[in-house]
């Protein structure tokens, strides 16, 4: 068999015509179920989605120790509009708008000042505070998962809530204040990413995986140095104000907080929402993503550093909230599909709503606020059983 | 459209093993190259040189006379696609959005694709025979619709050269065959397409070139009749075969049959 071309050995010819050698590719063998398969209507999703996020910003605004009426939480939010377009001056038919607008904007005070205050000073600037931290969270939680690879990673992967965390206790160890506490922890958070992805830019290897191992090992740093922190703290009031911020809580939330966190969350969030188709393709994994003439670092840096952002400045006026970075995203995917075109506008407002409903539950389930932290856990951790049971059963 | 490459050598890290030791070989339009050879001896990172994942090698790469070092990925995306084992992927998307990824280099960067590129995504799926499957869940199909639906997803991105690494890996049996079928319409059409593959019988059947590495060398590279002989196979895969001609129809071709069922003795 040395020179096999020399080797003829024609076969002869089998009876009949012989059949097409060449094959069509409708033979590959389908199920039938997944033929022609009808899109779901995820518009009409994304309109129950929005309606009942916006019925929990309400219930958000009647529900607590101070009851307000429906009505009167109403009347209360459109009374500055109401003042406004009262006080302009219109020079030729301003009386007849005045008199035309009167039935609909509440021009008269039908409230006291005190209900006016607990829906402007307290449960405005929280429910604002609620709805930007969920809608940061989840959202993070949502591009992190697609650029790991890894459904089962949180916004905090790279180290962001330990970062803030040993911030945020480093500011209450030197009694700063408030402000300060905030501003500590966004920067921790910052610091702590920042390390985690220069130490990753020095590994050899699988680039995600660099991270990850990064992101553990920078995490478990500062747990670290906030345990120290701790241990060294006075116990009488530093330890318990460290405890109870790094359980999570938005009681304190105020309008400057919400000014903060909203400007730098909507920067953040903006260029995840821009970029979501490329965050489809960065889901396939590097080699592929390239392939298709993506540039894998310079996107996962914009995703990293805009996840980052959102998640320290979510952690800094609220402390570690776990489970909404990682449940949401799920729930997202279920309901509107894998694709990040329609994955992150519904993690915005899916976060958003669910935080504020586990927040209305920590101001009115006991007679002390339950921090949130331990919520959403509670919340988090028997949904994502199932979500884990459900998938096990499926592949 | 051609692709050079030449005196390619390649080494992970600082070690001194040589994973690729001076390939050389081109490849011009209409060729469907077989790239044969057993497991770990570089057939996966000489792709990966050629698709720009790797950039420190020695040697030059040329795509239609530019050196593709000089090129970044989007513009070695227009030129060339990677189509990979079909995996099981993570995030399960719809065979359609799967298809339309490779419509990236198209789609303006901060933007989503449009109606148009909707419609050529479905085109390429209709010319493949895929597009009932269009809502589907990418990792609910079959492996051999999933590795059809990968190369829609490198004809949409318009790329005239195509590399493959293993297009029949996890395939059934017959499977690998529709598939291969596909492959060769599209070398007919014009495109470029290098492809590993560990059967020789493929070669035979689809190819008209096909390289043998070994070692990190090319140790043969002509028509697969040509090249592909016991002798060879022996040394490469360390078995006996024989090489039988056969006709059917007006079709001849030749085929690769193992020998004592191929490792030579039964004990």
């Amino acid at each position: 068999m040395a020179d096999a071309g020399s080797t003829r050995s024609p076969h002869t010819e089998p009876a009949g015509t012989p059949p097409e050698v060449r094959l069509h590719t409708a033979d590959v063998t389908s199920t039938p179920s997944l033929s022609d398969r009808e899109v779901p209507d995820y518009r009409l999703r994304f309109i129950l989605l929005v309606l009942a996020a916006a019925s929990c910003v309400i219930v958000s605004f009647i529900v607590g120790r101070f009851s307000i009426g429906i009505s009167d939480a109403v009347l209360i939010l459109l009374s500055p509009i109401a003042h406004f377009v009262m006080s302009v001056d219109l020079p030729i038919l301003g009386d007849i708008i005045h008199i035309l607008l009167s039935p609909i904007l509440p021009v008269m005070e039908t409230w006291d000042d005190a209900m006016y205050s607990v829906v402007f000073n307290i449960r405005l600037p929280r429910i604002l505070a609620a709805f930007l931290v969920g809608a940061a969270l989840s959202t993070a939680g949502a591009a992190y998962q697609g650029m790991f690879q890894n459904p089962l990673v949180s916004p905090d992967i790279l180290g962001a809530s330990a970062g803030a965390g040993f911030g945020a206790a480093l500011a209450i160890y030197f009694y700063l204040g408030t402000g300060a506490i905030t501003i500590f922890a966004f920067a921790g958070g910052l610091v702590a990413v920042g390390t985690a992805y220069a130490v990753s830019r020095l590994t050899r290897g699988n680039p995600t995986l660099g991270m990850v191992l990064a992101g553990i090992l920078v995490g478990s740093l500062f747990s670290a140095s906030t345990s120290y922190i701790k241990l060294v703290a006075d116990t009488n009031d530093q330890l318990p104000a460290i405890t109870y911020w790094l359980m999570g809580s938005l009681a304190g939330a105020t309008m400057e907080d919400v000014y903060f966190a909203g400007v730098v969350i909507i920067i953040g969030l903006i260029p995840l929402y821009l970029l979501r188709w490329r965050m489809n393709v960065l889901t396939l994994g590097e080699d592929e993503a390239k392939s298709m003439g993506i540039n894998t670092h310079l996107l996962r840096l914009i995703v990293i550093l805009c996840a980052t952002l959102v998640t320290a400045v979510a952690v800094s006026i609220s402390g570690i909230i776990g489970w909404v970075g990682l449940v949401i995203p799920h729930f997202c995917r279920m309901i509107f599909g894998y694709d990040y075109r329609r994955v992150i506008p519904a993690a915005v407002i899916m976060g958003g709503g669910f935080l504020l409903l586990v927040d209305d539950f920590a101001r009115t389930i006991a007679t002390t606020e339950v921090p949130l932290g331990i919520l959403t856990s509670f919340v988090g951790a028997p949904i994502f059983a199932y979500l884990l049971m459900m998938g096990g059963r499926r592949s | 459209m051609s692709l050079e490459i030449s005196h390619l050598s390649f080494a992970y890290g600082r070690r001194t093993r040589l994973v690729l030791d001076d390939v050389s070989f081109s490849v011009k339009e209409g060729d469907l190259l077989a790239v044969l050879g057993p497991n770990g001896v570089g057939k996966s990172t000489m792709f990966r040189c050629i698709l720009g994942f790797l950039r420190n090698y020695r040697g030059s790469i040329r795509l239609n006379g530019l050196d593709i070092k000089t090129l970044d990925h989007k513009e070695i995306a227009k030129h060339v696609a990677y189509i990979p084992q079909s995996t099981h992927p993570v995030f399960n998307y719809t065979v359609l959005d799967v298809v339309l990824m490779g419509l990236t280099n198209q789609v303006r960067l901060l933007g989503t694709p449009n109606q148009d590129h909707i419609g050529e995504a479905y085109a390429a799926m209709e010319s493949l025979g895929i597009a009932h499957l269009r809502n589907a869940g990418y990792s609910e199909i079959s492996g051999g619709e999933r590795q059809l639906a990968l190369i829609a997803r490198a004809l949409v991105q318009k790329a005239k050269i195509l590399i493959m690494d293993e297009p029949t890996a996890n395939l059934d049996y017959g499977n690998q065959f529709r598939v291969m079928c596909r492959i060769s319409d599209l070398a007919r059409d014009g495109y470029i397409i290098i492809l590993s593959t560990h059967n020789p019988d493929h070669a035979f059947l689809y190819a008209n070139r096909t390289l043998m590495i070994y070692g990190g060398r090319v140790i043969a590279d002509g028509t697969p009749e040509g090249v592909l002989d016991a002798d060879l196979i022996r040394e490469v895969y360390g078995m006996d075969v024989h090489i039988e001609d056969y006709q059917y129809g007006s079709r001849r071709h030749k085929l690769c049959i193992p020998i004592d069922g191929g490792i030579g003795k039964h004990e």
